[in-house]
């Protein structure tokens, strides 16, 4: 049964392989509800993996994924996205020879049409008055600024109670970076679960409540996002290679 | 005949010839799109939808070209011939897909390809055991109208042919972009693991996929045997090769591209017949494949890399 009051989503010992390849290993992680959750670490590490065994696009091996109370690791992608989670991919992933309207008329893909298709879409616009103007432009077409707007605003049509981010700053000039975790931080206000993959630390434990450091898979870190800035090796990483000892 | 008769009459054929490639391309773009399989089934759904075509038309009470129908009778038997052979070639294609194929899906390399072969040979064995080796006579309601315009001669079964694949490919086209599965199916072709992400079930959109594709060439089926008035377990080879090259010269994976390249080599196919000699026109069709894969593989409105952003 779903308990109300226990986590949105939940990682418990997960293991992850490509083939002979192990990348995440006993990895747990908690996103409570209405929580910003951020995931930090290197390249390689097993970031995008997570995004994608939330996500259902690779199974564990073993361990457990559930979404509020429920074990979805044995769900389908289509059922986990009928029950509320929304990604936003790496590279914004958006569908580049289909115009705008139509990426955010896939984004709704799980609803039918109707009056609330259309509210949807208007909140979209009106929170993205850029996505409005382009609504008829090939989405490959839009600058990558204007790509990360339809790609949150396509998630957003999904009325998800999650929403799952891979890198939202990845190749944004330091502006629209800054825009781009306001908008964050809104749909967080709105009652929308963020877990955020980041490599952008700094900014990401300015709006994030907590989060996770995974190195070569393992999660080695994880506190409050106070906690985490306040920690030398974190301090450290900002700079360089992260300096945190695997646990023993 | 002058030469300008002769050559609007050959531009005539083509056009049918064309149409009918065009139907059959449409197959091998759709799949292609999706799951980057070239699928050598269709050469002989397409063989099977000639028969089931003819079957229909039999079981509907014509026999050879002797029962000649007009007006609602002639137009209510042949959309019964269209819409059952459709209906059954898709449903084949759906079976091939499921039973076949999907259970190879994520074996990478060449193994689903080949399996398309054997497939295409086993329908192919199928129709020759059960009704032999000889051709048979495609049944024809069609009266013998003509229409002479400036020395060339428009017949009625042409103007159907035409009419046919028009109204196809404009029903494909409006459900390819305007429908939430046709929508699925462009999304799934750009980027299938983000479309799974929104929730597309992707088996579905496959699904889909080969059924239209199939129906399509059952639909190439049933005009080949209004066109030719024979059929034979044999002709899905050479008009599936030229359907294929059609594919491949507009681009394979996009749609628009597999309706001109299916007109153009039509096309070349007539012209070259009459000012070439018939004995060439394959040589030139192949000899269009050879070089498109060699110096322009993503075809004539392809991109460079036609699946991938
Ligand atoms: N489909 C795949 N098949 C095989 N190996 C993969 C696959 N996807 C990722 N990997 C490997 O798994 C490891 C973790 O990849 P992942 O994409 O999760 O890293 P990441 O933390 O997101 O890195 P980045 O910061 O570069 O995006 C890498 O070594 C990668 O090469
Ligand atoms: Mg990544």
């Amino acid at each position: 049964m779903p308990e109300a009051n226990g986590p949105l989503l939940e990682f418990e010992a997960v293991n992850t392989f490509y083939g002979d390849l192990h990348v995440l290993k006993d990895v747990c992680y908690i996103i409570g509800r209405g929580e910003i959750v951020s995931l930090l670490g290197g390249n390689a590490c097993g970031k995008s993996t997570t995004m994608k065994t939330i996500m259902g696009i690779v199974r564990p091996a073993s361990g457990a994924v559930r979404f509020d109370g429920v074990e979805i690791q044995q769900l389908s992608t289509a059922e986990r996205v009928r029950r509320g989670i929304a990604p936003v991919l790496e590279a914004r992933r958006l569908f580049p020879r289909m115009t705008v309207f139509e990426n955010l008329e896939m984004g709704a893909y799980i609803h039918k049409r109707g009056p609330e298709f259309e509210a949807d879409v208007e909140r979209v616009y009106a929170r993205f008055p850029r996505v409005k103007e382009r609504r008829n432009q090939l989405a490959g077409t839009l600058s990558g600024g204007e790509q990360q707007m339809v790609a949150i605003g396509r998630a957003l049509m999904a009325r998800p109670r999650m929403i799952c981010m891979d890198e939202p700053s990845m190749g944004l000039s330091p502006l629209y970076v800054e825009q781009v975790f306001e908008i964050i931080q809104q749909i967080n206000a709105d009652g929308i679960s963020i877990f955020m993959v980041e490599q952008n630390a700094s900014m990401a434990l300015q709006i994030a409540h907590r989060a996770y450091v995974l190195q070569t898979g393992r999660v080695v870190l994880s506190g409050t996002a106070k906690e985490l800035r306040d920690n030398p090796a974190i301090r450290e990483a900002y700079l360089g290679e992260l300096q945190v000892p695997a646990p023993a | 005949m002058t030469t300008a008769s002769l050559l609007l009459q050959q531009l005539i054929n083509g056009l049918s010839l064309g149409a009918m490639y065009a139907l059959l391309a449409l197959g091998f773009t759709l799949v292609y799109g999706i799951l980057e399989l070239i699928n050598f089934a269709h050469f002989n759904v397409f063989m099977v939808g000639t028969f089931i075509a003819m079957w229909t038309l039999e079981g509907l009470g014509l026999s050879g070209q002797s029962v000649i129908l007009h007006g609602p009778a002639l137009i209510a038997v042949l959309a019964a011939g269209f819409a059952v052979t459709m209906v059954v070639t898709g449903v084949l294609g759906v079976g091939i897909e499921r039973f076949v194929l999907r259970p190879l899906r994520d074996v990478k390399g060449p193994a689903a390809m080949i399996t398309t072969i054997g497939v295409s040979y086993v329908l192919f064995n199928v129709i020759l055991l059960f009704v032999g080796a000889g051709s048979q006579n495609f049944p024809n309601p069609m009266p013998q109208a003509r229409f002479n315009i400036a020395g060339a001669v428009i017949e009625l079964r042409e103007v159907l042919i035409w009419v046919v694949a028009i109204v196809l490919m404009l029903a494909l086209t409006f459900f390819v972009q305007s429908t939430k599965i046709g929508r699925a199916m462009r999304a799934t072709a750009q980027d299938p693991e983000a479309a799974r992400m929104m929730g597309v079930e992707v088996d579905r959109v496959i699904m889909t996929a080969f059924f239209l594709g199939s129906a399509l060439a059952g639909a190439g089926g049933m005009v080949f045997g209004l066109y030719y008035n024979y059929t034979s377990f044999i002709v899905g080879f050479t008009a599936g090769l030229r359907a294929f090259t059609a594919a491949v010269l507009g681009g394979i994976g996009n749609v628009p591209g597999a309706m001109l390249g299916g007109i153009v080599i039509g096309l070349i196919e007539a012209l070259g017949s009459q000012f070439v000699g018939a004995s060439w026109a394959d040589v030139v069709i192949f000899s269009i494949l050879v070089l498109v894969l060699v110096f322009r593989p993503a075809g004539l409105l392809g991109r460079v890399a036609p699946n991938k952003s």
